[in-house]
């Protein structure tokens, strides 16, 4: 009896659409959100992220509606995350049927409010996420920034502090990507995870990087992360969310199966 | 018509658990409300939460909700409380320096503190207690039937419930020791976890609470 370690796989949705394309065996066209995200449930989810990376603030009431189809019919916890900026995107968006908002820059901008969200609406929907990069040299002891923009601007806030930080601030989770291996598929930055997740008291949520089912395994097993979070590598149908755990089964991982 | 209420009190995700009850209450009005009429009308009464214990019971009297939830508790109509509302239905509350609850049901609600750890591995769990874990049913009730012994549910709280004596646990759980996650006692039942969060099990749950008359199987 204990608790899984969780797979969360995280859709990046633009102006109503998944983004990045998703393919299942048996669907050619899923860029629905709704229906990518009732086979993610069918195939054992833990929970979904939404990332709205659509541009434009007027568009970003598709998202509210995609949240609401969603949370109609699929019963697993759901997270948002982009353009979450103000108390009431977080309302809106709680409202709409999600379970926990993810707020990034507007962290990094103003940890205030941050403060703010957790006391109104209670550290369990408070994601704070984290988009670190390593800035010492090789060979030097790691050290890794916040950076904004996509990973492009840098802001001289030091990872490990920061996420501390976020958690005094109220944070109930940390979903922390690495700005080194988003995209490679060479897999997570385990020292980054490992370092931020014993640093802090509240479940660390590991992403960017992932490109295996090994590379799960090792982000909970090295990276010592709560969550495990993976976009490509099950849009592509290249594995399933049930094989995934199958894998972390085999590897003595308590997953929900 | 057959009716729940689903108490809103202004704290919570009652979307969620409104959609979960449409989901499998076929031909059931599901009413999100904070009138006492419609609550004490009702066939079935819901009491979530989420949030601060104290904010929660703050907004619970403002609204002269604990009256009408200690009538429904008397009447017979059976009432579910989900995570926080299972925690207000206790007698006393740690979070916040302390917090008087609604005393339905007896026994206090207690911090998982700081320092815990994994009985066997020795790891450091951590807090919040989120996720998936096993519920393990110790007693037979109508609420289990269809749900597989240790089956797994959605959690995400700091603080337990610790019942005054063992006659009102439901199920179990283990996070770093074991503790209880279903109370019930006549024609009240209540769950840390989230149901409606909690995929076919959960749905399920909702459904054997809709198909409850409120009599306790003992």
């Amino acid at each position: 009896m204990t608790l899984a370690k969780r797979i969360i796989p995280c859709l990046d949705v633009d102006n109503g659409r998944v983004v990045k394309g998703v393919q299942f065996v048996d669907i050619r066209d899923a860029g629905d959100p709704v229906e990518v995200a009732r086979r993610y449930d069918e195939q054992g989810a833990d929970e979904l992220t939404f990332l709205d990376i659509t541009a434009s603030s007027d568009d970003r009431e598709t998202m509210v509606h995609v949240v609401e189809e969603v949370a109609g019919q699929v019963f697993i916890p759901l997270t948002v995350g982009g353009g979450i900026r103000k108390v009431e995107d977080i309302r809106r968006m709680l409202n709409a049927g999600a379970d926990k908002v993810a707020i990034n820059t507007a962290a990094v901008f103003n940890p205030e409010f941050v403060r703010e969200a957790a006391q109104k609406f209670g550290s369990q929907c408070i994601v704070v996420a984290i988009d670190a990069k390593r800035v010492s040299a090789e060979g030097e002891p790691p050290k890794w920034e916040i950076f904004t923009h996509g990973g492009r601007k840098p802001t001289g806030i030091d990872a490990v502090e920061w996420a501390k930080k976020m958690v005094d601030y109220g944070a109930g989770e940390i979903l922390l990507t690495s700005m080194d291996r988003d995209g490679t598929r060479i897999g997570f930055y385990l020292e980054l995870t490992r370092a931020i997740s014993e640093a802090v008291p509240v479940p660390v949520i590991a992403s960017g990087g992932v490109g295996n089912l090994d590379h799960l395994v090792d982000g909970i097993r090295q990276g010592k992360a709560d969550a495990v979070l993976a976009a490509s590598i099950f849009h592509f149908a290249e594995y399933t969310i049930e094989e995934a755990k199958r894998k972390m089964a085999a590897n003595g991982i308590e997953v929900r199966l | 018509m057959s009716t729940v209420a689903v108490i809103d009190y202004g704290m919570g995700n009652l979307h969620s658990v409104a959609k979960a009850l449409e989901k499998v209450g076929h031909g059931v009005e599901v009413q999100v409300t904070a009138d006492a009429g419609h609550i004490l009308t009702a066939d079935h009464v819901v009491l979530p939460g989420v949030g601060a214990m104290r904010d929660c019971m703050a907004e619970i009297s403002r609204l002269g909700l604990d009256k009408v939830v200690h009538q429904v508790a008397e009447s017979g109509t059976p009432l579910l409380g989900v995570c926080v509302g299972m925690q207000a239905m206790m007698d006393w509350s740690a979070e916040n320096e302390g917090v008087d609850c609604l005393g339905i049901l007896p026994g206090k609600v207690q911090y998982f503190g700081s320092e815990l750890t994994d009985g066997k591995t020795g790891e450091r769990l951590k807090i919040p207690h989120m996720g998936w874990n096993q519920v393990h049913q110790t007693m037979d009730h109508p609420l289990w039937r269809g749900i597989p012994q240790d089956a797994r549910f959605y959690f995400v709280h700091s603080y337990y419930v610790e019942p005054a004596g063992p006659e009102v646990i439901a199920a179990t759980s283990e996070y770093g020791f074991p503790f209880t996650v279903a109370v019930t006692r006549n024609n009240v039942f209540a769950v840390q976890f989230h149901p409606e969060k909690s995929q076919h099990d959960g749905l399920k749950l909702y459904e054997n609470f809709l198909n409850w008359d409120g009599t306790s199987p003992t």
